[in-house]
């Protein structure tokens, strides 16, 4: 090499790492997709809730254990009718902007989220009938029923503040450049390439604030994320593979945190939309019960997910406080599956539709399912579609079998009522029992889980007779990291928090 | 080369062999386009004899040799769900060639008969054929496969019409283009001048000429159909599991990149070895149909 | 000649109204209700029905179509549903991007596909052809997502020496641009550079076989001018229609290379488009990319005009 080129080289290399040791320090986290519009009244994306971790502060958060725990608000009270919640506010709070964050701010951000044209917080926060301001830092929600679980939609996307200046001046704009209240403010965003977002300094909590600038980069191919990690390009990564567990675990550089996602992976039964419902299968709770009988979630998550995730048979995992101990997860029966055909007098084998919506690991699920159901007597067909279409055909009822995966919600409602209740928009089986549906109701009105956990007892029981929906699994939440990043921690809902995270 | 003696007795003077012979004749004279040949045949074979040839059920999972590095009794090693990669390869062949000849041949029948026509009949009917491949070529061929698919339903029969109908234009484009460039020439006008009808003049005279072209082309766009398959059973529109294809089996390989690579090797290779032939082939054919040729 | 020229651009208007037809038939063709995509988890009706309206989806394909043309004809691409971001800033965005990628990968594709076919003719049946050959079937043959996995786990994870993936404009650092499309645009220009290889090679043969190659090498000129000064020349056109084709695809076929190496251009944001419904974008960039295809290769066909003066007529 000729000796100006390689002083060259050697002067860009210097210029680079010098320039990184001498910039402010920056956090580069990696998705595994690139998120959708930045409001926090139109978002609709999972990914979407990582990145307003960082930049929108909700009026409460949830701990380790899935407690309410104060955020932009300091407390709440509901009154004994259940009817009327008031919520205290922390002072002093300053949005990104300068704005006070008030009570003011809170009426017009909850009311933008309810009245909002395209607001997909509107069926979120639908109990609510109108929003008071007591003084400036309190304000009341009047409701129209009693609703528990409506502080904990308060710690999400309908929980977030947003700018009352700023969001009236964008309109539906505001996505492009979003004011809100939490630790980092937006600076800006390139689609597919990056989002960026740099110190709040007004920040409520900035004490526990350490990274100067967060970097977003959708990166799609976990393969080439988990590379950039091991490279130094990102220092942590969401949606790690739990098959490259293994070796993110050997890499003395790389650490992992994992928690057990609040959602589930399971089969929608069709049992009464259109004809595909009219099968043996949509209309005999014996043939369902055969084809659960013939699985095992044991294997399923050893074969495809190296026995990482966690196999369940109830809409929240065995370690969420509201599962229920009298309904373990069951192993595999073959023998009682094919009696259980016998016994409905089906001709064999029975057929099924399985529409499976495209993606490696539901696709090998799948096929696991296939081998396995065969041996009781199904001969199952799957049909991979790709997502949008499998939502409209779900919806129009052509489908037998629907493989479905929640992302769940902090309460037990959010992952219930919607699958299960008669004509709600999750519902895709159309399933309907008046007594589901009561005691699913029943829970709503409730406080507290001593209160609410024997009314889903009940209902659980008449689920898992029907089985219309078969519950397979439980992904872990993964995250993996650089080891310079230091006091990082894993909240259930697997979102990135960054309060109090640091580089070592 | 070898040294063969030649016979002069049996060698048949050119003037009176038949094209097909000599075509023949030219292809075995070339040792790489015998070989493609020859590997097709056997890619053909081993499709056929897919149930007789595999040592083990390709759709068999067994739970317990999940992604097992190749072995004594397992040679090309297993699978995310445990089953055998090379009885998988084998019967892929059948998924993967088809839609690679199958798709082409679809192409083929539309793109050629249309290429024909717009060359031959000129005007408007030219023009509107030609703006309409113009267009279809300009659209992304993906996107077009990809809502082709959609549309038809996620099958490998319809992955294989979608493939067809967005290679069309190609075809299209070739044949109108060879004819134009044959359409004057004397063969041509002679057999129009002593009254023939159009439809033979095209099947007896314009056709043949432009077949070496057309061969390549084909043997090209069979490679790229094969990949295209792959694409589209990435987006779920392919072969639809537990059925294998070589694009398919490519697929699933990648997320076990980094700790079962040999998931992607062989899949990967049959593709190369297939497209490679097809390649080696339409290079001999093309020399070998040339009639300006020796 | 100006009169060919003339009526070539003539009919552009034809082919792009074509291509703007067949991008609408595309969102007919797609099964999938896109305000049902748009309505997330919760799917409130009331939501749905706003979306409808908001995007004219309630009305008749025809009357859609107008509205997007009169749109396109005023210079409005229309906006994305998913981002609320207007698709002209999008295709502005990206189109940078695009084009020093598909410049890249073309570079690579022409110094490796024509040198390689050059050298292959010149030495047609000996073993550095069947090499050639064999290099060139690779790269045809190869999966792009594969390859560019392995060059990541090679000079990045492995080596260190490039970044593993994301997008650095050059104006902003012009070192770090070219190391992070370096990658990207081998992988690109590495399948290109097979099917230019091989085109360059019967286009050389066939040149050398020709009369005025037999005539020049007749008239005693050494072998390298005839190959360089009278072959090449004449294989030359072929090479560049082809050039002006594949470059045309590069600007939105790099799909899965762009999802590998991350970057941000038009393949995968078209795809992902498709994937979310957002018709919009799909529409308008497909519009962007096609009419700059088909630009494209009316300039190779001047350009083939041009070097080829019998074809003036």
């Amino acid at each position: 090499m000729r000796p100006l080129l390689k002083a060259l080289i050697a002067a860009t290399c210097l210029a680079a790492s010098g320039g990184a040791a001498l910039s402010q320090s920056t956090i580069r986290i990696g998705l595994a997709e690139d998120p959708d519009v930045l409001d926090p009244s139109l978002a609709r994306t999972y990914v979407g809730r990582i990145v307003f971790a960082s930049l929108c502060d909700k009026l409460f958060d949830i701990d380790e254990k899935l407690n309410v725990v104060p955020q932009l608000a300091l407390s709440h009270a509901t009154s004994d009718d259940g009817k009327q919640v008031t919520i205290k506010l922390r002072p002093g709070v300053k949005f990104h902007d300068g704005e006070p964050m008030d009570a003011a701010a809170v009426k017009y951000s909850l009311e933008r989220h309810m009245t909002m044209q395209g607001s997909f917080r509107r069926p979120e926060l639908s109990s609510v009938d109108k929003v008071e301001v007591v003084d400036p830092l309190t304000v009341r929600l009047d409701l129209k029923a009693p609703f528990s679980p409506l502080i904990a939609q308060l710690t999400d996307r309908a929980g977030m503040m947003v700018s009352p200046k700023a969001a009236a001046e964008a309109g539906d704009k505001f996505g492009q450049k979003p004011i809100c209240a939490g630790p980092f403010k937006f600076v800006e965003r390139v689609q597919q390439d990056r989002i960026v977002l740099e110190k709040h300094a007004d920040y409520w909590n900035k004490a526990n604030i350490h990274f100067d600038r967060v970097v977003f980069q959708p990166i799609v191919d976990s393969t080439v994320r988990l590379a950039n990690l091991r490279s130094g390009q990102l220092d942590l990564i969401e949606r790690a593979l739990a098959t490259d567990i293994k070796e993110i675990r050997a890499n003395p550089k790389l650490k992992l945190a994992s928690v057990v996602e609040l959602g589930y992976q399971g089969v929608t039964m069709n049992i009464d939309n259109k004809d595909a419902g009219k099968t043996s299968l949509g209309q005999d709770p014996r043939v369902r019960q055969a084809f659960a009988a013939a699985i095992d979630r044991k294997a399923i998550n050893e074969v495809v997910f190296n026995g990482e995730f966690v196999p369940g048979n109830q809409w929240i995992s065995p370690e969420n406080p509201y599962f229920q101990q009298s309904f373990p997860v069951p192993g595999r029966d073959v023998e009682k599956a094919k009696k259980l055909l016998k016994e409905s007098g089906v001709k064999l084998p029975v057929t099924v539709d399985f529409m499976v919506p495209n993606g490696p690991e539901t696709r090998q699920v799948a096929e696991v399912i296939q081998a396995m159901t065969a041996e009781a007597g199904f001969d199952v067909k799957i049909r991979v579609t790709e997502f949008a279409t499998s939502l409209i055909q779900a919806e129009q009822g052509n489908y037998q079998a629907y493989m479905l995966a929640w992302s769940g919600r902090t309460d037990p409602d959010g992952n219930s009522f919607i699958f299960h209740a008669c004509n709600q928009p999750q519902n895709y089986g159309k399933y309907c029992n008046k007594d589901v549906d009561a005691l699913l109701t029943e829970a709503r009105a409730k406080n507290g889980i001593e209160a609410r956990k024997p009314i889903y007892e009940k209902a659980t029981k008449i689920l898992q007779e029907e089985g219309s929906v078969l519950y397979l699994y439980h992904r872990k939440v993964l995250i993996a990291h650089s080891d310079k990043v230091d006091g990082y921690r894993q909240m259930p809902d697997g979102l990135v928090r960054l309060t109090g995270t640091k580089f070592k | 080369m070898t040294a063969v003696p030649v016979n002069a007795v049996q060698s048949v003077p050119d003037a009176i062999e038949s094209p097909g012979r000599r075509a023949w004749r030219r292809l075995k004279a070339r040792k790489s386009a015998l070989f493609g040949l020859v590997v097709i045949v056997l890619l053909v074979i081993m499709a056929v004899f897919a149930p007789q040839i595999a040592p083990y059920d390709p759709i068999k999972q067994s739970w317990t040799l999940v992604r097992k590095a190749p072995s004594a009794a397992y040679w090309f090693g297993t699978d995310e769900v445990g089953r055998d990669l090379l009885s998988r390869i084998i019967f892929g062949a059948r998924a993967s060639l088809s839609a690679g000849v199958i798709s082409v041949g679809i192409a083929i029948l539309a793109g050629v008969p249309l290429g024909l026509l717009a060359g031959y009949a000129g005007g408007w009917v030219d023009g509107v054929i030609g703006r309409l491949t113009d267009a279809m070529l300009a659209v992304p061929f993906l996107i077009l496969a990809i809502a082709l698919a959609a549309f038809l339903g996620p099958s490998l029969g319809n992955a294989m019409i979608a493939i067809g109908v967005t290679a069309t234009p190609i075809f299209v484009r070739l044949t109108r283009g060879q004819t134009l460039s044959v359409k004057n020439e004397d063969y041509v006008e002679a057999a129009r001048a002593v009254g023939n009808p159009p439809i033979r003049i095209a099947v007896r005279h314009i056709l043949p000429n432009i077949l070496p072209a057309l061969m390549v082309q084909a043997t090209l766009t069979i490679a790229t159909a094969i990949i295209a398959e792959a694409s589209l059973s990435f987006l779920g529109l392919g072969q639809q599991p537990p059925l294998p294809s070589w694009g398919s089996m490519l697929n699933s390989a990648q997320r076990f990149l980094s700790n079962a690579p040999w998931m992607a090797v062989w899949p990967g290779l049959a593709i190369f070895i297939t497209v490679i032939s097809f390649n080696l082939l339409g290079d001999g054919l093309r020399d070998a149909l040339d009639p300006r040729s020796k | 000649m100006l009169s060919l020229i003339g009526k070539r651009l003539l009919q552009l208007i034809p082919t792009v109204f074509f291509v703007s037809v067949i991008i609408f038939s595309l969102q007919q063709l797609l099964p999938g209700d896109p305000a049902l995509i748009m309505a997330g988890e919760e799917k409130d009706p009331e939501v749905i029905e706003q979306i409808r309206k908001q995007y004219r989806l309630d009305q008749p394909v025809p009357v859609q179509y107008l509205y997007w043309m009169k749109g396109v004809l005023s210079g409005d691409l229309g906006e994305s549903m998913r981002i609320k971001v207007p698709v002209a800033d999008l295709v502005m965005e990206k189109l940078p991007v695009t084009l020093q990628l598909a410049t890249m990968a073309m570079i690579i594709a022409l110094v490796i596909g024509v040198g390689l076919g050059v050298v292959s003719a010149v030495k047609q049946g000996r073993a550095i052809d069947y090499a050639v050959n064999v290099f060139g079937l690779i790269g045809i043959s190869t999966p792009n997502f594969w390859l560019g996995i392995m060059m990541i786990f090679f000079f990045a994870v492995h080596l260190g020496w490039l970044p593993a993936s994301g997008y650095v404009s050059p104006f902003d650092d012009f070192w770090a641009s070219m190391k992070t499309t370096i990658m990207p645009a081998f992988v690109l220009g590495n399948s290109i550079a097979g099917v230019l290889m091989r085109h360059t090679r019967s286009a050389m043969l066939q040149a050398m076989s020709s009369d005025y190659v037999r005539t020049a090498r007749a008239k005693g000129l050494s072998e390298k001018v005839v190959i360089i000064k009278h072959a090449m020349r004449n294989a030359l056109t072929p090479i560049i229609t082809l050039g002006a084709l594949e470059f045309g695809t590069l600007l939105s076929g790099a799909v899965l290379t762009e999802q590998i190496f991350t970057i941000p251009g038009f393949g995968k944001l078209i795809v992902d488009a498709v994937f979310n419904r957002d018709y919009a974008v799909v529409q308008g960039v497909v519009l962007v990319t096609a009419t700059t295809y088909i630009v494209l290769n009316l300039l190779a066909d001047i350009g083939y005009i041009l070097v080829n003066p019998r074809l003036r007529g």
